[in-house]
């Protein structure tokens, strides 16, 4: 189940000629997350391919460090993600777990990151959790979390007229959470909250819910769910002429995967929020060229989020000059300005919290969509500080 | 206004109508599913994943070979009954005269592996095939839109349904092939070649679960878990209908497509498992079935 891939910085290093440095630094970094559940698309392997071109990027073989990746499947079950933590920890002395999906996972393994002194550099989940009520001195939050998606969506379209809000909510914690932090930012901004349902989870068949979201008369669909049912909802939101007949859909968990899944003829117009997008500057066209031309596919903001979270860390690393201390690595990267080629300025925040500006897009119809990846055309953007919730004082870990 | 329950009489019809459609995909995979264990006693856990394969084998007929709907409702399903008949010649005819368990373990093992191959190929996060032109839009029935796909399947179910209870319970061969479940021997002595009528039924079977998959193609995401999801309803559907009767399960089917539709607008958080709750109280009180026969 684990995969070694060993980058053979040592071997290069230690070649003849190589200049001898001042010291040899080791870093073992280990990817965690869903190679074969419903996140694999969106991280996956993608991410193992991102956090290796990191280290390619980051130069580490001619800076002297000996960076190893290795790699598993938590497969969104918290105990399996606990024990590989453990071991990773305990045995293998990886010093930085990367990537982790799926909250309930994200978290434990955040408490276990904590207990062992190591770092956790997370990506793919969505949990504000992670740097508030379970915040540690070990942990950042790179990519996003459900306050700054709720805040993108939720706020853009009330302020574009989208007054009357109703929801599809997948019944679990997830989808209520994701719901009540859009709600808020909803009526902060004048909008209304009409209805909702609580929608079983996992569920194919949305008709029902949508034809009573239809009957509500609301401006707005939101659908407070992700992955498949997002997929499935949108379909045949689509199918019944439910955004034909001027209301709108607001994906509030939604990757650019998915959209590929979908199409550009069903998703047309539908509104959502990322971190980052392929197709938005010189930089991250560039290097999407390359993962596209490794990895098959276009990167998500989960696996871009690997990334730049990876080129953050090994920088911090270097600065300290060990790895062994997570801590210290973590109190250096919330020190450092960065300036990020894929997500632009970014600092992190005492509690962990990456800010970097956050972006609405709309899908693109088929006919603005010159190829299959051509999906999104921006709206707007939120700055970092709008985006993510306030810092909470007990979590501001550079001032204890 | 008046109205039912609190609700709209226009809604209710709605929802009714929207029900009768899942009821659709419940009664075509219920239907084969009890065509295989009526005639063969074989519980067959692979019916989900083979309903995935030729959702699959429809996307991929159109993308390869740029074969379109309408051919693919046909080709499809043959394709994937062909499949189902290889699997029954090779593995399934080996455990006949085993108990019902071993039938059910392999299908189940079967099914994990093909949705396993199509997962790692395709990946999660399913594909998009596109409603065909002649059934895309919809029409507006004053209490609801609908779009004439979904009319298409209720229609569409309908015909296959009732063209499988008539061959199955009406005819000379529906009467060899109930004879032959009785008694192959003595079906054999008459020189009706029992093998391989057996062989042609378990394709059948499957290529109504293909059907039913190309039914849904247009309307679910095409992703590896579509069948997963579905399958563990479609079996309480049996249940209730009582297991291996042809109309018991197509008419089972179509209730509680109704039924969870129902449920949908009066109480949605137990949308999910209102088939369950049904399926034990019939249990309790009537375990054969509301159609089957008494054992």
């Amino acid at each position: 189940m684990i995969r070694k891939f060993a980058v053979g910085t040592a071997a290069l290093a230690s070649m003849a000629g190589a200049p001898a440095m001042a010291q040899d630094i080791a870093v073992k970094l280990g990817v965690l997350n869903d190679r074969s559940g419903v996140y694999a698309d969106l991280s996956g392997e993608g991410s193992v391919v991102a956090a290796r071109m990191a280290v390619e990027d980051f130069g580490a073989a001619e800076k002297g460090m000996n960076v190893e990746i290795i790699s598993a499947d938590h497969q969104n079950k918290p105990d399996v993600g606990s024990n590989i933590a453990r071991q990773w920890f305990d045995v293998d002395n990886v010093n930085a777990i990367l990537d982790v999906p799926t909250s309930s996972v994200a978290l434990a393994v955040s408490d276990i990151t904590a207990e062992k002194n190591g770092v956790m550099i997370n990506s793919g989940a969505g949990s504000t959790s992670l740097t508030r009520e379970q915040c540690h001195p070990t942990t950042v939050h790179w990519t996003y979390d459900t306050a700054a998606l709720a805040t993108g969506t939720g706020k853009a379209m009330t302020l574009a007229g989208g007054d009357k809000w109703f929801f599809l909510t997948a019944d679990y914690a997830f989808g209520h959470s994701l719901e009540e932090n859009t709600a808020r930012v909803v009526e902060e901004n004048g909008g209304e909250v009409v209805g909702q349902v609580n929608v079983p989870f996992p569920a194919t068949d949305f008709s029902s819910f949508l034809l009573q979201a239809q009957g509500s008369g609301a401006d707005v669909i939101g659908l407070a769910n992700a992955g498949g049912d997002t997929v499935n909802a949108i379909k045949q939101a689509s199918e019944f002429g439910i955004t034909e007949a001027g209301q709108s859909l607001a994906a509030l968990l939604f990757f650019v995967t998915d959209v590929h899944a979908l199409g550009a003829e069903t998703a047309q117009g539908l509104s959502l929020t990322e971190a980052f997008y392929w197709d938005q500057t010189d930089e991250t066209r560039a290097w999407s060229e390359r993962f596209m031309e490794i990895h098959g596919a276009q990167p998500t903001m989960v696996q871009a989020g690997v990334y730049s979270g990876t080129m953050a860390y090994l920088a911090a690393v270097e600065a300290v000059g060990s790895a062994e201390d997570g801590a210290a690595v973590v109190a250096k990267m919330k020190d450092t300005d960065i300036e990020d080629p894929l997500f632009g300025t970014v600092s992190i925040r005492g509690d962990g919290r990456a800010i970097h500006d956050m972006y609405l897009f709309e899908v693109k119809s088929p006919d603005e969509s010159e190829n299959e990846w051509d999906l999104y055309s921006q709206v707007s953007s939120i700055t970092g500080e709008e985006a993510f919730l306030p810092m909470l004082e007990e979590c501001d870990f550079t001032k204890q | 206004m008046f109205e039912l329950l609190g609700i709209p009489p226009q809604v209710l019809m709605g929802q009714l109508l929207l029900g009768l459609i899942n009821g659709s995909f419940y009664a075509v995979l219920s239907l084969g599913l009890a065509v295989i264990f009526g005639l063969l006693n074989i519980i067959n856990f692979a019916h989900g994943a083979l309903y995935m394969a030729a959702a699959f084998v429809a996307w991929m007929l159109l993308n390869y070979l740029g074969i379109g709907y309408w051919p693919a409702l046909i080709v499809a399903p043959l394709i994937v009954g062909a499949f189902g008949i290889l699997l029954e010649r090779t593995m399934l005819s080996r455990l006949y005269h085993l108990d019902h368990l071993y039938g059910l373990l392999l299908t189940f093992g079967l099914a994990l592996i093909i949705q396993g191959l199509f997962r790692n190929y395709y990946g999660i996060s399913g594909l998009a095939y596109q409603i065909p032109d002649a059934l895309s839009g919809g029409q507006n029935l004053g209490f609801m839109f609908l779009p004439n796909y979904r009319a298409w399947v209720i229609v569409a179910s309908i015909l296959v349904c009732f063209g499988t209870w008539f061959v199955i319970e009406k005819t000379r061969l529906g009467a060899f092939l109930r004879a032959a479940t009785e008694n192959p021997v003595l079906v054999g002595a008459f020189g009706v070649n029992v093998p391989v009528m057996i062989m042609l039924t378990y394709g059948f079977g499957v290529a109504l679960a293909g059907f039913a998959g190309v039914l849904a193609a247009p309307i679910y995401s095409v992703n590896p878990t579509m069948g997963e999801q579905l399958i563990i309803v479609v079996f309480a559907v049996v249940v209730i209908g009582g297991m291996g009767s042809i109309m018991g399960a197509i008419l089972t089917g179509y209730m509680l497509g109704i039924v969870e539709g129902l449920t949908r607008v009066f109480y949605p958080e137990g949308s999910a498992v209102v088939i369950f709750v049904i399926m034990a109280i019939v249990l309790m009180f009537k375990p054969e079935g509301l159609f089957g026969r008494p054992a």
